[in-house]
């Protein structure tokens, strides 16, 4: 993922707080991925406008968190969804 | 109420039975339920409501063909106003683009696209429906236009094997981000065709090499999920993700199984949603709790180190090969009758002349309702 990537959930891929287990998941086709709260802040920032860095400079900001530690966790993160069709990136 | 289990994650919804279609492979019990026995409308929805808030996220719309039922935009919107995933799975056949439309309206999520053959010669004759290759083809333009995620589930056996490389080409054109290349399993209707359908060993194992190559290939364009020809396999399936785990199965007239093929061992009882709330009965109805677990097993599953991998493998496929529904799943090289199980395989293979025998439908609908 780089700076300049637009990430964006695709239709069919949504956040869903499941009230069941009290916590986020995103659905996506025929699967559930269970997210813990660094998942849940990075795809919160998803919003299909700004690009990757300004997420992770909202991120760092947000968290008081060194912005390179975000990129990376993040960057791994979205990586892996896009791998899975569950992200896409402009 | 006490818990037994974590909830589940998914259900699978059979809202009828019937279909266009008549596959040689239906997984549907060979005792299927007439349209006069199906649950109405209300009573889904009801059902829709429990599974939510029992913890169920994702709603899989099956049958036969959930197209065949009238109602079908009202149960998706009642689905997603109870804050379920929806997805229909369906062969599209019969499917008209007004109905593709109220379903987008209704907020259906996602459709499963099921595919017989890459062209129209070999997928109607495995559906026992001429034309419906081109009608389905017709539908997923449709599919296309509205934009629909797609997911295409090829179901492989011995006689469309070679179409593999054609389905994940059609696949990409058709926009899917994800296909299924699904080898028969052999549950309900279809095990009487195991002469006609199984593949041959050779084909199971280039078709798992296809697959490897192809995943590689198109990674980030296309999700391939694969399930092996299990017979010609060395290990079994984690079936359902283990017993009474994660999924459960709603058939059209209301009973709750553990699996869609679970009335095939005869011991088990099963609930309806009529009589018991689906949170009583995921909980405390004795056939989900039959298999749950590992205290159920004997050897060699008790003493496996793999036996949270699978489970043991699929009990309906013990209960059908063996007659014992806790043994190990046949498949499994551990059980003593696995080498009799791949010689029986490569026997089923070679009847290269075997018919099929097509599913015959209850009721009298024949085309997916408008």
């Amino acid at each position: 993922m780089l700076a300049q990537d637009i990430p964006t959930l695709p239709r069919g891929v949504r956040l869903h707080y499941d009230k069941v287990r009290e916590n986020w998941v995103l659905l996506a086709p025929e699967r559930a991925v269970t997210l813990d709260q660094i998942g849940y802040a990075i795809l919160n920032e998803v919003d299909g406008q700004r690009s990757f860095g300004q997420i992770t400079s909202a991120l760092s900001e947000k968290y008081n968190a060194p912005v390179d530690q975000i990129t990376e966790d993040s960057s791994g993160f979205l990586d892996a969804l896009r791998t899975r069709r569950f992200l896409d990136v402009n | 109420m006490a818990q037994t289990a974590p909830p589940p994650i998914a259900m699978l919804a059979e809202l009828t039975h019937r279909c266009p279609l008549s596959c040689p492979y239906c997984s549907n019990p060979v005792e299927m339920t007439r349209r006069d026995s199906e649950m109405d409308t209300d009573t889904w929805v009801r059902v829709f409501d429990e599974a939510a808030a029992l913890g169920v996220l994702q709603l899989h719309l099956s049958g036969g063909e959930p197209a065949s039922r009238r109602d079908l935009v009202t149960l998706v919107q009642a689905a997603r106003q109870a804050g379920l995933y929806t997805n229909l799975i369906t062969s599209a056949i019969g499917l008209t683009e007004q109905r593709l439309h109220e379903l987008d309206a209704a907020g259906l999520d996602h459709v499963q696209l099921s595919l017989q053959g890459t062209d129209a010669v070999m997928a109607d004759k495995v559906g026992g429906y001429r034309g419906g290759f081109d009608r389905k083809m017709k539908a997923v333009e449709w599919i296309k236009q509205i934009g629909f995620p797609l997911t295409l589930n090829f179901v492989l056996h011995r006689h469309n094997a070679h179409q593999l490389p054609r389905a994940l080409e059609l696949a990409q054109d058709m926009g899917a981000r994800r296909i299924e290349v699904a080898t028969v399993q052999f549950h309900g209707w279809a095990l009487q065709n195991r002469d006609a359908l199984m593949p041959t060993r050779e084909q199971a194992q280039q078709v798992t090499q296809h697959v490897t190559e192809a995943r590689k290939a198109l990674k980030g364009t296309l999700v391939i999920d694969y399930v092996p020809a299990d017979y010609h396999s060395d290990y079994p399936k984690r079936c359902m993700g283990g017993w009474g785990t994660t999924g459960l199965n709603v058939t059209p007239d209301g009973q709750v199984l553990p699996c869609h093929a679970a009335q095939s061992i005869p011991h088990l009882r099963f609930d309806r949603v009529q009589d018991k709330s689906l949170a009583e009965i995921w909980h405390h109805n004795a056939a989900f709790n039959a298999y749950r677990g590992t205290g159920w097993m004997s050897e060699p599953c008790q003493s496996c180190e793999r036996k949270t991998v699978d489970f043991g493998g699929c009990r309906c496929q013990a209960m059908a090969i063996i007659g014992d529904a806790s043994a190990t799943d046949p498949v499994c090289i551990k059980s003593p009758h696995h080498k009799q199980l791949q010689a029986q395989a490569n026997q089923h293979a070679a009847r290269v002349d075997a018919p099929f025998v097509y599913r015959t439908a209850p009721g009298t609908a024949r085309e997916p309702a408008e």
